[in-house]
């Protein structure tokens, strides 16, 4: 008699004496806590994009040789393209299910940074952090930053006139780091902007291979670490404690939560495909490096970079006649990096100020730790006016707020008010504790008050 | 709908309407401002006219006869004018200006550049001003594009290599140091190319040794064909590229899956 | 006949289990027993169908259009909506159909012994060298050595010790200056109050030092260094088109129409906004650029045609190390 469970499980373990090791694997606690699937967005997001990237790919044509286009978008009837844009083009237009592949990739990207974004928010905000888990801190972080790239990457592949421009500028932008930018952006492009054929498909397989596979070796040793030291937690009961983490176990529990996750979040970004349209190449068309086309945009994840670029003021820093700092490498370069060196120090220089060193299991209500919580808010805001600005023409032509306003406005807004908010987050978390608190005593007093009557009661 | 229901909707309805003709009868008695008329208008368009309007209205800036003011003095009304010379404007920039609505100015020392307001003559004004303004020099006449000629594809060409630098691709408009550049859609053909061969405020302007009518004629079809772009991903988001996918990103995708995340986690519970 | 077992033994496989639960339930439990909800079972059924209405959507959507016409609203609705459907079915499953347990166990620590331990093995395992400071150092430089072995090809990328590269320019003395479709530009045909895009002759118009912007202006009002007095015959400027700061293209020429109230003539790159001045020879009077726009002197050769009197005067591109020193300018 077959028994379709016992059967199976009976069969692996004889061969792999894995039993132990799944029975351990369904018996492993799972948060339950909202905030807590931020992060299991990112992985779902990540798995569309994979599965929709290699689509793209046996479509994609990566190379730069010129080419007539002939098909049915007629503003390009005739026109010469690159074999990138024209293959391009037609996965949009003469491919079945194709723009919607290409849409929904698109959108996978910008979502996934985005989940990512509000992931390490949740992390920051509750101390998760913290020792013992510095480690997948600064892995996540690792993998924000190469997602960047790879999104940067996967858009300029395709050679129409925004990325064209992007393109341009990611080259200005490496050949302004100090003394070695030149080399190694030669080295990158082969040859000055545009870069030698061969760029193109050392851009196709960095992004269809060599940083995916990174990503995916990074979020595998992300997931390990987390499942070595288990999630944290919030005292939300006695149970929840620095020493005992409760949660549901992966089976069967956690089982059909995750695939329904998984599930939603494929969804939501196939209805972006199907519904919002992203990246009209064919509408942008093709890029020569003297073209140029007003209001000229990143793609979100990037558009801190763009507002950074734009608020600089005019001067390169010079030794003699060697230019030591060209212009871009402030916005371009540096500030990403002081972004990433300021979040990748964090647990340390937190550890140093507070001076705690212990091992922190229970996470954090953003109130309960005012001085991080008001710094995390400042640093946010600092990033996110800087983001706004990258959009200040685009304000410009909406609202008829003038550039130069917004110019002025913003150079010393990004100062002011994340020093402002800084001080009023402070106090407001201080302000809320103290409340909690008030709240607790009133209880623990209500209580007490309680027993003593309930006493009195039994004493007569 | 009940008998009451119909007679009640009835009475609302007249309302309404009573309210919206009231309104525009009086918009409408105002008096429209600034412009000086003379007291008796002839029931066609006339030199004579044209003549009287632009002394009233445009002489404090542009000069008697066209002769521009290129140092600003006190003209009518304490007005500080300067303006330039309109001699050989011709019939092509009194025609373009005037039914753009950006003259007479709205506020003289707008900044910055003119800004387009509600037109404030009626045809026959208009009609009569052309004239005159024409009749001060050999300026070139009022342009007749036939876009049905052009050429879409001649079209995106072009207007990338002259026009998308400012105007943006899909004529969306877009920044230029010192101006707002005004998106293009609501513009007639006529416009459009009165506005290349004039280059009014800041832009260039391109003359048909450069971009010949028939070529012209191509740009119009594409600028017209952006109005209604072939959207075939889905909405299109205002056709301006990434700053409204971002906005999608967060506003729209971001709060469904906290839904999701929501509706599949916890809330906090305190215990 | 194989076959027809396989399908009897799937057949009765629900009875059957039905049967063995009797005697199981003796065992101790390690999933809780919970009750059973029929409503919740109706609900994952009726998100099944949906999904399979949604999914059959699909492909027909995908089956009765050609590409040309196919709907992508409808694409993204159906492929979506099943993922949606399928996605509620799992929700409710996790929800309400399976046992939810909360269990709670002891958070992984450190494990102070081990880590002695693995300190011992690696300290004892070295007890029958001698020379370990030696070993260790040679060991290390063998290790570079063929590290820097490796990784020597990756040289081959591009040329890293030769930035010559971003010195050339195709433009010297005499070539002619030609649009986009190789036909030279007559200087009587630039005019004023326009801008045009200029490139050298018979050379690739991609490369980065090609393209010029082309504008004329009133002679009388140039302002040139004293060096340049001769490099715009009639007023007629030339600069490189790619911008000094990130490289993208001056696309974007700024022209008053009435000079005394409006701003100046500029030259305007629209990815940042740095804005040049052509009067001056291509300094930068607004946004980010560090760098004046690079200037190409002009000649007028006896056919009236444009040509480069010369390279320009400063590198084209965006700014690096060695942006500013006095460019040699190999010609290719």
């Amino acid at each position: 008699m077959i028994d379709p469970v016992r059967d199976p499980v009976r069969f692996i373990d004889e061969r792999t004496s894995a039993a132990p090791l799944i029975k351990k694997a369904m018996r492993y606690l799972f948060p339950d806590h909202w905030s807590f699937l931020l992060g299991e967005v990112v992985l779902y997001s990540f798995i569309v994009l994979i599965a929709t990237g290699i689509y793209l790919t046996l479509f994609f044509v990566p190379s730069t040789a010129h080419t007539i286009y002939h098909g049915p978008y007629k503003p390009l009837d005739g026109q010469t393209v690159s074999d990138a844009y024209k293959s391009a083009v037609n996965l949009s237009f003469s491919v079945k299910a194709g723009l919607l592949m290409r849409q929904t990739h698109h959108w996978a990207a910008d979502v996934f940074i985005a989940a990512m974004a509000m992931h390490l928010m949740r992390v920051f905000f509750t101390g998760a952090f913290r020792k013992p888990r510095e480690l997948i801190w600064l892995i996540g972080l690792l993998l924000l930053f190469t997602s960047l790239l790879e999104g940067y990457l996967g858009y300029s592949l395709v050679d129409d006139l925004l990325s064209g421009m992007g393109l341009a500028i990611g080259y200005g932008v490496g050949l302004s780091i100090p003394v070695i930018g030149g080399p190694m952006t030669l080295a990158i492009f082969g040859a000055p902007f545009p870069g030698k054929p061969e760029f193109w498909s050392r851009m196709f397989i960095t992004h269809v291979l060599l940083i995916p596979l990174l990503l995916a070796v990074l979020i595998g040793l992300h997931l390990s670490l987390v499942a070595a030291r288990h999630h944290t937690q919030f005292k939300e009961s006695a149970r929840h404690t620095e020493r005992r983490v409760v949660g549901l176990p992966t089976f069967p529990a956690q089982t059909p939560r995750s695939i329904a996750l998984l599930l939603f979040t494929a969804a939501v970004l196939f209805l972006l495909g199907g519904l919002i349209q992203i990246n009209p190449i064919w509408q942008w068309g093709p890029f020569e490096p003297w073209l140029a086309t007003n209001g000229a945009q990143p793609d979100w994840y990037l558009g801190w970079l763009i507002g950074a670029l734009r608020l600089m003021p005019s001067f390169d820093v010079t030794v003699g006649h060697f230019t030591l700092v060209p212009n871009p490498f402030w916005g371009g370069v540096l500030f990403p990096l002081f972004v990433l060196a300021v979040l990748a120090a964090f647990p340390w220089v937190e550890r140093r100020l507070t001076g705690d060193r212990r091992v922190h299991n229970l996470a954090d209500r953003p109130r309960n730790a005012p001085n991080r919580t008001a710094f995390g808010v400042a640093f946010l805001s600092w990033v996110f006016l800087i983001f706004v600005f990258g959009a200040a023409d685009r304000i410009f032509v909406l609202w008829g707020l003038s550039y130069d306003t917004q110019l002025f406005m913003f150079r010393i807004g990004i100062w002011v008010v994340p020093l402002v908010l800084f001080f009023v987050v402070r106090r407001v978390c201080r302000e809320l504790r103290a409340a909690d608190l008030l709240e607790e005593d009133q209880e623990r007093a209500e209580r007490a008050v309680a027993q003593r009557e309930g006493a009195v009661r039994a004493g007569t | 709908m009940t008998c009451r229901g119909w007679i009640k909707f009835r009475s609302v309805a007249a309302l309404t309407v009573v309210v919206a003709l009231g309104t525009a009868a009086i918009a409408a008695a105002q008096p429209q401002s600034g412009i000086v008329r003379p007291t008796y208008e002839p029931p066609k368009p006339s030199l004579k006219l044209g003549e009287q309007l632009y002394a009233g209205n445009c002489s404090t800036c542009h000069g008697i006869a066209g002769a521009g003011i290129t140092r600003g003095r006190l003209g009518a009304g304490h007005v500080l004018g300067e303006g330039p010379p309109l001699r050989n404007v011709g019939a092509q920039g009194a025609d373009f200006y005037l039914r753009m609505g950006f003259m007479p100015l709205r506020n003289i020392y707008s900044q910055p550049g003119p800004q387009r307001t509600r037109v404030l003559f009626t045809n026959k004004e208009i009609e009569s001003m052309v004239m005159y303004v024409a009749s001060l020099g050999h300026g070139p006449g009022i342009p007749h594009p036939d876009p049905a000629k052009g050429n879409l594809s001649t079209g995106l060409q072009l207007f990338t290599d002259h026009c998308a630098g400012c105007h943006q691709v899909l004529a969306r408009g877009g920044f230029v140091t010192g101006a707002l550049v005004p998106p293009l859609q609501t513009l007639t053909d006529r416009q459009i190319a009165q506005a290349v061969r004039i280059g009014p405020y800041l832009m260039p302007r391109f003359s048909p040794k450069q971009i010949s009518n028939a070529q012209l004629d191509s740009i119009i079809k594409y600028v017209q064909w952006t109005n209604r772009p072939d959207n075939r991903g889905g909405w299109g988001i205002g056709n301006v590229g990434p700053i409204p996918e971002g906005l999608v990103a967060w506003w729209i995708a971001a709060p469904l899956l906290l839904i999701a995340c929501a509706l599949i986690g916890r809330r906090f519970k305190r215990s | 006949m194989r076959a027809l077992r396989w399908l009897l033994a799937v057949l009765t496989l629900g009875r059957l289990a039905r049967r063995r639960a009797q005697p199981e339930s003796e065992k101790e439990r390690i999933v809780p027993k919970g009750t059973p909800e029929r409503g919740a079972e109706n609900l994952v059924l009726l998100f099944f169908m949906l999904t399979m209405i949604f999914a059959a959507g699909f492909l027909f959507v995908y089956a009765y259009f050609n590409a040309s016409s196919m709907p992508n609203e409808l694409l993204g609705i159906c492929i979506g909506g099943a993922m949606a459907c399928l996605g509620g079915a799992f929700l409710v499953i996790g929800k309400r159909l399976v046992v939810t347990e909360e269990l709670d166990e002891d958070y992984p620590g450190e494990n102070p012994e081990e880590q002695e331990e693995v300190v011992q093995i690696i300290h004892e395992s070295g007890s029958r060298i001698t020379r370990k400071r030696l070993l260790i150092g040679a060991g290390t430089a063998a290790a570079g050595a063929l590290g820097a072995a490796s990784l020597a090809p990756a040289v081959s990328l591009g040329p890293i010790w030769d930035t010559g590269a971003l010195d050339r320019s195709p433009w010297r003395r005499g070539r002619r200056v030609v649009d986009e479709t190789e036909a030279p530009i007559r200087a009587a045909d630039v005019l004023e109050f326009t801008f045009y895009t200029g490139f050298p002759e018979g050379a690739p118009k991609e490369d980065i030092a090609s393209s010029l912007v082309i504008i004329r202006v009133n002679p009388a009002k140039l302002k040139l260094p004293p060096v340049r007095a001769a490099w715009a015959p009639h007023g007629i400027l030339a600069f490189s088109k790619i911008c000094t700061h990130a490289g993208c293209a001056i696309g974007l020429y700024r022209k008053p129409t009435f000079t005394p109230v409006e701003p100046n003539d500029a030259l305007v790159c629209p990815c940042h906004y740095s804005t040049f001045d052509p009067y001056t020879g291509g300094t930068v009077i607004y946004g980010p650029a560090g760098r004046p726009l690079p200037q190409l002197p002009l000649e007028i050769d006896s056919d009236g045609n444009l040509r480069a009197a010369g390279n320009f005067s400063a590198r084209v591109g965006p700014g690096w190390w060695n942006v500013r020193s006095k460019p040699t300018f190999g010609t290719d």
